[in-house]
């Protein structure tokens, strides 16, 4: 037998009562799985286009020009003196990858009712891996961030936003929102399982939550009666933070970020929770 | 004997009817204000026991199978043990690997190679990369898929499917083997490797197989011993061969009279109903049970409670797997008396279908000038079974679902 060396244990089937954390050992076992999740992800995404990965940048730089036109001249929002692609361009890199990564997380349970019908493995390796996968579209549009910001600082407007020395805190503000759309993500999960009316929810208040955060306009330009809420939003800080880093044109402060991260780790525990709770019987109400 | 290495005891799984199907918020939520305000009693009186105190061991390397009728609780109990779901009390212990295969390729991403597919597949099913590194080509080689390994899965037939994901389980080796009625796929001889495999890995490497099947043959010939479902409760368990028996005789005395008011109906206009429906299997027969190649008959009982025109009754013949075998309606033929107010039985026979051996279900359903009036889905279900008939027409041979009576007329050829 090919696994003589790990023995295998007994394992018991009964019903769990209450409530379960994380079975990490559990995890660890089936993290070969979890990277060949993360790979299918990538390879399947765009197997017979023709453009292939080309699509990755393609989205953020048409949202971007039609938001230049839209909010930028039409509507006249100013960006804090930062040229309004750049500023687009830097709102959108986390924005995409909290819409994408929620709306996959949420997707969970309902999308792979067929797998998970059949078959028993950590669920949770399956929105995981779309909280890894989805950041090789980052880091392709990072690149497209670049090249523009390279070509508006030889132009006739480079200002004076760009890197700033906190920069290095970078990835700490993609994992405070991966950690972010997974918690929310494993919630809406949950419900949708019981009520379908999550899923038509989930898809119209995340396009609502782009404007009720700052991606098209700077936290700076919120009227004040308008702040409280503004802070509310755990999105407001991660957004904020990564344009002060990046442009040196966001105004992140103690607080935003004490809320934020308290909202994210709140939401991501009980997250947790709950969708462990909804998925060891989900199967029977689906 | 020594430890077992699966012991159910007392398993028990309840479901709550009210709670199936996807529900709504608004619905709960109605649901929730009815209840608070005493217009609706608590739900306990719609809970269904799918198994009730399911109690029994295996030994490592026995190949036992499940039989019960559909409904009995065996997919239920496969669910339990392959922990796709919790049992609502009782315990289960399992001591080793438990792998069950999947459907038709369930897991596969259409988009990916085979290859690919493998590897996934494998992973899902608890093999870790080392492992399907080692038995890759002894799986493509078992599959006979040596040609498309680098195509994608969703250009593959049917039977490359089936023969790739049953590859993939069976090379496993994980300690215990769930099957659930995946044989009744593929072609004859690909079913031949798999049940060759089957008792290769019972008999050479001493693994535990549970398999469920209504192919009552392949039981008798690959299990050493059985278990009998029926509604939820294990009814016999021994040699193979006595429990078919069992199954076959005792539990198959259905009741001839099924009524049919209580079946699930979807919102049809219920001016006529269809009350019951009757085998009308020979005295002195089993109901249900028609020999292959006699007339299969039943009766249906109808009311009409308002008067209407153009009734008619019409069924519909399906095949285990769920494809539409044959169909035909009274259309044109209803006496009007029949549709004023009353009751009727109506007769109907089918003297020359020739339904190959197997097992079918009926829907039943009624039209009127005003639309659909009554639809039952599985009225019934029956079995065609093998008779001498058969035998001379060597239609075990056939794996279509009819076999029509045929004149075959050989004449010398000039030239």
């Amino acid at each position: 037998m090919s696994r003589d060396t790990k023995p295998v244990g007994e394992t018991v089937i009964e019903a769990t009562h209450g409530w379960r954390f994380l079975n990490f050992r559990e995890l660890y076992d089936y993290r070969d799985l979890l990277w060949l999740f993360v790979w299918r992800d990538i390879s399947s995404r765009y197997k017979q286009t023709l453009l292939g990965p080309v699509w990755y940048v393609v989205q953020p730089a048409l949202t971007t020009a039609v938001f230049m036109v839209i909010f930028s001249r039409v509507g006249r929002i100013p960006t804090n003196g930062v040229p309004s692609s750049l500023f687009y361009l830097c709102g959108l890199l986390l924005w995409n990858y909290f819409s994408q990564t929620f709306q996959s997380t949420a997707g969970t349970l309902v999308n792979n009712v067929a797998v998970f019908g059949k078959v028993y493995f950590p669920r949770l390796t399956v929105p995981l891996s779309s909280v890894i996968s989805n950041l090789v579209g980052v880091a392709i549009q990072f690149v497209l961030f670049t090249i523009i910001f390279a070509i508006e600082k030889t132009g006739p407007r480079a200002g004076s936003y760009g890197l700033t020395g906190a920069a290095w805190m970078l990835p700490l503000v993609f994992m405070h929102v991966a950690l972010l759309s997974f918690g929310f993500g494993l919630w809406l999960a949950a419900l949708t399982a019981k009520f379908r009316d999550f899923a038509v929810l989930a898809g119209f208040l995340v396009q609502l939550l782009m404007y009720a955060s700052p991606v098209i306009y700077p936290l700076s330009r919120v009227p004040t009666r308008w702040y409280p809420l503004a802070a509310i939003n755990p999105l407001t800080f991660p957004l904020e933070a990564l344009r002060s880093m990046l442009l040196n044109a966001g105004s992140p402060n103690l607080n935003l970020g004490v809320e934020s991260i308290t909202v994210t780790l709140v939401t991501l525990l009980t997250g947790l929770l709950v969708f462990q709770r909804v998925e060891k019987n989900f199967i029977d109400v689906i | 004997m020594g430890i077992p290495i699966i012991e159910v005891e007392s398993l028990s799984k309840r479901y709550r009817l009210g709670a199936i199907g996807a529900t709504s918020l608004r619905e709960t939520l109605s649901q929730w204000w009815d209840r608070r305000n005493g217009r609706l009693p608590p739900s306990e009186s719609g809970d269904f026991w799918a198994l009730r105190n399911v109690s029994f061991s295996v030994q490592p390397g026995e190949v036992v199978g499940v039989l019960g009728r559909n409904g009995a609780g065996k997919s239920t109990l496969l669910n339990i043990l392959s922990r796709i779901t919790e049992p609502t009390s009782g315990r289960a212990r399992i001591r080793g690997r438990v792998a069950s295969l999947l459907e038709v390729g369930t897991g596969f991403h259409p988009d990916l190679t085979g290859r690919e597919n493998i590897y996934i597949n494998g992973a899902i099913l608890g093999m870790t990369r080392a492992d399907i590194r080692r038995r890759f080509d002894d799986i493509v080689a078992f599959a006979e898929i040596e040609s498309f390994v680098d195509t994608p899965v969703k250009r593959y037939s049917s039977g490359m499917y089936v023969r790739l994901a049953f590859a993939v389980a069976a090379h496993l080796e994980p300690e215990i083997l769930i099957i659930d009625e995946v044989l009744a796929v593929g072609d004859a001889s690909f079913q031949k490797k798999c049940l060759g495999k089957m008792r290769d890995v019972s008999e050479h490497d001493g693994r535990t197989v549970i398999f469920v099947s209504h192919n009552l043959d392949s039981v008798i010939r690959l299990c050493g011993r059985a278990l009998l479902l029926r509604q939820g409760q294990l009814v016999a368990d021994g040699p193979a061969p006595e429990v078919v028996n069992t199954y076959l005789g005792q539990d198959r005395v259905a009741k001839p009279e099924i009524i049919l008011s209580q079946f699930p109906r979807n919102d049809a206009l219920r001016q006529s109903a269809i009350l019951r429906i009757l085998s009308s299997a020979d005295a002195g027969k089993l109901p249900w049970i028609f020999p292959f190649g006699e007339t299969l008959a039943f009766r249906v009982v109808l009311e009409v409670v308002r008067p209407v025109s153009q009734l008619e009754l019409g069924f519909a013949v399906f095949s285990a797997t769920g494809f539409e075998i044959a169909s035909a309606t009274s259309r044109g033929r209803t006496p009007t008396w029949a549709q004023s107010c009353g009751r009727c039985e109506v007769d109907v026979s089918l003297p020359s279908l020739r339904l190959a051996p197997g097992h079918y279900s009926l829907n039943l359903g009624l039209r009127s000038s005003h639309g659909q009036e009554d639809f039952v889905v599985g009225a019934a279900m029956f079995e065609v079974t093998v008779s001498r008939s058969s035998a001379e027409d060597s239609i075990d041979l056939i794996r279509a679902a009819c076999v029509p009576e045929t004149d075959f007329e050989f004449r010398q050829s000039g030239s």
